[in-house]
C-alpha cells in the first residue's frame, strides 16, 4: 500500500499554496500509506527552495558597487544576472559639452586604476582625427607612463585577487610596490590617480629630469618583488586549487563575447593591440605576448588569467627599460609643441582604441566640423563587455568560486558604469 | 629576561630556584587557616586569561601580521600601540547595541553567550601547571573535547537568530566544519590519551615529565605520535575558524558569516571567544603531545636544569610559551595562506584527516601494546 507520490495528489485539499507551488516545481515529496480510509503521512521529504541573494552592491568582492543578483541552491548558483549603474555618471552626456581637450579629466576617472592607458586612448582617436604629428620623445614618455600604470593596475588586479581568496599579505605587498609607481607618476604629472598628464597632441608637462633614473631604479627593485610574488601566490597550492578548472572561457565563446586584454589572451587568444593594431612607438620595442600554454593552468580558466596579467608585468617592465634607452634627448624639447590652441576637427568620425590593463579602451568620436565640442562621443569599455559573460559563466557554480570568477574578470566599476 | 644569554649560567637558575621557593611558600601560606596562598596562586592563570585575550590575542594578532605585511600595525596609543585593544575595548562598549528589527531576538542575544561560554569553559580542565588546575577531572580530555561543541550552538544561534542570508551560510557552513573536524581531532588526541593510558589532563602532563626535559614528551616518545600531532594542529584550525579554514567568516564570500549583524559588546564577545579559543587548542595540544606544563629543558651532566625549571610557577610560564608558539603559527599560516573552498575543506576532512587518523590511531595502539 506504500506508494510515493507528489503532495498535491494526497493532500490536495489540505495543502498549502506554497506546497502546491513546490510540487509543481517537482520539490517536496511525501511517502504515505492507507490505513483504512485515512491517509497515513509516514516521511516528509524536506521541500527545498531556491534563494534570491543579492550580493553587493555592498560586498567585499564584488570590487565597488557591483550588484548580483544569484538565484542559490544551497550554495550553488544556479543564475547569477549582475546589475549595473550605482556609479554612472554620464561620460558621454559630459563629452558632448565640453572641449575637446577637456574630455582628458573625464577619462582618468573611466578606469581610475589606469589612468594614464585612458588618456592615452583618447589622445590617439582625437589626433586621428586631427591628424597632427606628435613629437618622438613624447610618444616615449607616454608609452612609459601607460606601461607604469599597467603594471600598478595589474599589481591592483593580483592583490584584489588574494583577497577574494583569502590571502591578505600579497594584496599589501602589491600596493607597497604600487605606491612607488604612484609617486613616480605623482612626481611627472602632479597627481597620484587622476592625472590629466596626456593632452591631445602632447603632454601636460616634460618628465622631471631625474624621471628615468628613478624609473630605472624602480624597475630593478621591482623584477625581485614580481618573482617573491609568484612564490607567494601564484603558486601556492591552495590558491592553485582554488583557480585552477575554474571558469573556463573556451576561446570561440570569448570572441564571440567580444572579450579583450588578459581575459582573452587568457583563453589562449594571442590578441595584442599593441601587436595587432600597433599605435604610438609599440612596433620598435621589443615585448612578448604572454599566453597561457595549458601547463600550470587550464586554458581559460581563473588561472590562466591570473597568469596572463603576473607576466605582463614582466613584458612591461622591459618595456620601460627599452624606452628608457631610446628616449630622445630632452634638449630643445617642448611637450605642448604640437598641442593645437582650439581643437576643432573637420566633420567625420573616427574609432581610436589602444590595449588597457583590462582590454581594448576604444572611443568614437563625432564631430560635425563647426563646433569644439564632439558631436559624440562613445567610450568602449572592456570592463563592461567582459562583465557581459557573467551570466555564462556563473551558471553552476558555488558561491566562493563566483568569487574567484569575479576576482579574474578584474571589473572597475568606474570604467563599467561609465 | 631568563631566556637572554647571561654572563654566568648561574643567574636564572637561581631565578629558577627561588621562583619555586616562593611559589612553594604559597602554597604554605595559609593564614587562619584559609588557603589564601592556593587562591593567589590560581588567580595568576586567571589573570593572564584575561589579559591575554585582550593584549597577545589581538594585539599580537595586528602586530605579527603588521610585520608580515612591512606595516607598522597599532602605533598611536600608548607606547607601540599596546593601548590599542583597550582603547577599542572601550569604544565598542560605547556603540549602540543594535539588534535588527526583524532577527529573532532571543537567538540573537544568547548566540554570542554561548560562543564565549564554550570556548571558556575547556579552560576549566587545563592544567596551568601542578598548582593549578580549574576543576580536575578524570575525564578532562573528553569534557575539553565535547565542551567545544557548544561553540557550535551559539553559532548557529547567532547566524539563524540574525536573519540574515550571509549569517545563515556561514552558520550552516561553521557548523558542518566543526562537525566534521571534531572526528579526526578527538581520534587524534586519542591518541595521546593511548599513550597516557588516562584522560585526565594533569596526569598526562605528569606522565610526560621527566629529567631529560623535552624527551619524554609524547611527540618524541614514540615515532608515530608526530602524525596524530600534525593531524590535531590542522584539525584545531579548522576548529576554530582560523585560516585557511576560515570558511564560515570568510569576508571575501559570505561578508563576515554568521557575526555580520554584530556590533557593539557583542561582537566583542565573539571577538574574544575566538581568541579564547584559540589558545584553548593550542594549549591543548601542548598538554598532549607537548608536555604540558613541563620544563623542555634536559638536565646537562650535573646541571640540573630540569629540576630548577619546574614548578608550578614555571609550568604557568612555560604553558603559556608552548600556547604563544601555537598561536603564533596560527597568524603566521593566516596572514601566508588562502581560502580553501568548503568542498575542498570537507574533501580534506573526510578523505585525508579522518583515514590518517584512524592509521594513526590503530600504529600508536599497536606501539603501546607491543612497545614498552
Amino acid at each position: 500500500m506504500e506508494s510515493r507520490c507528489p503532495t498535491n495528489s494526497v493532500f490536495n485539499s489540505q495543502s498549502s499554496t506554497r506546497m502546491q507551488e513546490l510540487d509543481r516545481a517537482g520539490m517536496g515529496s511525501v511517502r504515505v500509506t492507507r490505513k483504512g480510509n485515512n491517509v497515513v503521512v509516514l516521511e516528509k521529504d524536506l521541500a527545498t527552495e531556491q534563494m534570491i541573494l543579492a550580493m553587493g552592491p555592498q560586498h567585499p568582492s564584488t570590487h565597488g558597487v557591483l550588484k548580483l543578483e544569484c538565484l542559490t541552491d544551497g550554495e550553488v548558483i544556479t543564475e547569477a544576472v549582475p546589475y549595473l549603474g550605482y556609479l554612472h555618471r554620464c561620460f558621454e552626456k559630459c563629452c558632448e559639452n565640453v572641449d575637446y581637450p577637456a574630455i582628458v579629466p573625464y577619462t582618468d576617472r573611466l578606469d581610475y586604476l589606469a589612468g594614464m592607458n585612458s588618456e592615452f586612448a583618447y589622445a590617439i582617436a582625437v589626433e586621428k582625427l586631427l591628424d597632427v604629428e606628435i613629437p618622438r620623445r613624447v610618444e616615449f614618455i607616454r608609452v612609459i607612463v601607460a606601461e607604469m600604470n599597467r603594471i600598478a593596475s595589474h599589481l591592483v588586479a593580483i592583490g584584489t585577487y588574494g583577497i577574494d581568496l583569502g590571502a591578505f599579505t600579497p594584496f599589501l605587498f602589491c600596493f607597497r610596490d604600487r605606491e612607488i609607481i604612484l609617486s613616480l607618476l605623482e612626481w611627472a604629472s602632479g597627481a597620484r590617480m587622476l592625472y590629466n598628464y596626456i593632452w591631445v597632441g602632447g603632454l601636460a608637462y616634460d618628465i622631471p629630469s631625474d624621471f628615468n633614473r628613478r624609473v630605472k631604479e624602480f624597475v630593478n627593485y621591482f623584477r625581485p618583488k614580481t618573482v617573491e610574488l609568484y612564490k607567494l601566490l601564484t603558486e601556492n597550492e591552495i590558491f592553485v586549487k582554488r583557480t585552477r578548472g575554474i571558469g573556463i572561457m573556451p576561446a570561440d565563446v570569448a570572441i564571440n563575447y567580444g572579450w579583450s586584454g588578459p581575459m582573452l589572451r587568457g583563453s589562449g587568444v594571442k590578441w595584442d593591440l599593441r601587436r595587432n593594431d600597433p599605435y604610438s612607438i609599440y612596433p620598435e620595442l621589443d615585448f612578448a605576448v604572454p599566453v597561457p600554454d595549458g601547463k600550470v593552468s587550464d586554458v581559460g580558466d581563473c588561472l590562466s588569467r591570473h597568469l596572463v596579467r603576473a607576466l605582463e608585468m614582466e613584458e612591461s617592465l622591459k618595456i620601460i627599460e627599452q624606452c628608457i634607452d631610446k628616449m630622445p634627448s630632452a634638449e630643445g624639447f617642448n611637450p605642448r609643441s604640437a598641442v593645437p590652441k582650439r581643437v576643432r576637427p573637420k566633420a567625420g568620425e573616427v574609432y581610436g582604441r589602444a590595449e588597457n590593463p583590462r582590454g581594448e579602451l576604444g572611443f568614437y568620436i563625432q564631430s560635425d566640423g563647426k563646433s569644439t565640442k564632439p558631436l559624440r562621443c562613445k567610450a568602449r569599455s572592456s570592463c563592461f563587455v567582459n562583465l557581459s559573460a557573467m551570466k555564462d559563466l556563473s551558471k553552476g557554480q558555488l558561491i566562493p568560486d563566483l568569487v574567484a570568477i569575479i576576482g579574474s574578470i578584474d571589473i572597475v566599476l568606474g570604467e563599467v558604469d561609465r | 629576561m631568563i631566556l637572554t644569554p647571561l654572563p654566568h649560567i648561574s643567574m636564572p637558575l637561581l631565578m629558577g630556584n627561588s621562583l619555586n621557593a616562593w611559589s612553594e611558600a604559597l602554597v604554605g601560606f595559609n593564614p587562619m587557616g584559609l588557603p589564601l596562598g592556593l587562591v593567589i596562586l590560581a588567580a595568576i592563570p586567571l589573570v593572564f586569561i584575561a589579559l591575554y585575550s585582550l593584549t597577545y590575542g589581538v594585539y599580537g594578532e595586528r602586530k605579527i601580521s603588521a610585520f608580515m605585511q612591512d606595516r607598522l600595525g597599532p602605533m598611536e596609543v600608548g607606547k607601540w600601540g599596546i593601548l590599542q585593544t583597550i582603547a577599542d575595548i572601550l569604544k565598542l562598549l560605547q556603540k549602540e547595541d543594535i539588534v535588527p528589527t526583524s532577527a529573532d531576538k532571543f537567538l540573537f542575544v544568547i548566540g554570542p553567550g554561548v560562543l564565549f561560554v564554550g570556548s571558556f569553559l575547556a579552560y576549566a580542565v587545563l592544567p596551568f601547571s601542578s598548582a593549578f588546575i580549574g576543576a580536575s577531572l578524570n575525564v578532562g580530555l573528553f569534557f575539553a573535547i565535547g565542551i567545544v561543541a557548544i561553540e557550535v550552538v551559539g553559532i548557529l544561534a547567532a547566524g539563524w537568530g540574525s536573519n540574515n542570508k550571509w549569517s545563515l551560510y556561514g552558520a550552516v557552513r561553521s557548523v558542518a566544519q566543526i562537525v566534521s573536524y571534531e572526528i579526526p581531532a578527538a581520534i587524534a588526541l586519542l591518541c595521546g590519551a593511548m599513550m597516557a593510558g588516562t584522560l585526565d589532563m594533569q596526569k598526562i602532563t605528569m606522565l610526560q615529565s621527566g629529567s631529560y626535559g623535552f624527551a619524554h614528551f609524547f611527540l618524541f616518545q614514540s615515532p608515530i605520535a608526530w602524525l596524530p600531532f600534525l593531524i590535531y594542529f590542522i584539525a584545531s584550525l579548522a576548529e576554530v575558524n582560523r585560516a585557511p579554514f576560515d570558511i564560515p567568516e570568510a569576508e571575501s564570500e559570505l561578508v563576515a558569516g554568521y557575526f555580520t549583524e554584530y556590533t557593539g559588546m557583542k561582537f566583542a564577545v565573539i571577538f574574544l571567544a575566538e581568541y579564547g579559543s584559540m589558545f584553548m587548542v593550542s594549549a591543548i595540544i601542548s598538554i598532549v603531545f607537548l608536555g604540558g606544563w613541563n620544563s623542555p629543558l634536559p638536565d646537562i651532566g650535573s646541571f640540573a636544569l630540569n629540576a630548577w625549571t619546574n614548578g608550578p610557577l614555571w609550568g604557568v610560564f612555560w604553558i603559556i610559551m608552548k600556547g604563544f608558539f601555537f598561536i603564533f603559527v596560527q597568524m603566521w599560516l593566516r596572514w601566508t595562506l588562502p581560502r580553501l573552498r568548503v568542498d575542498q575543506l570537507m574533501y580534506l576532512c573526510w578523505k585525508v584527516l579522518t583515514p590518517f587518523a584512524f592509521v594513526s590511531f590503530v600504529l600508536t595502539a599497536i606501539w603501546v601494546i607491543y612497545v614498552p
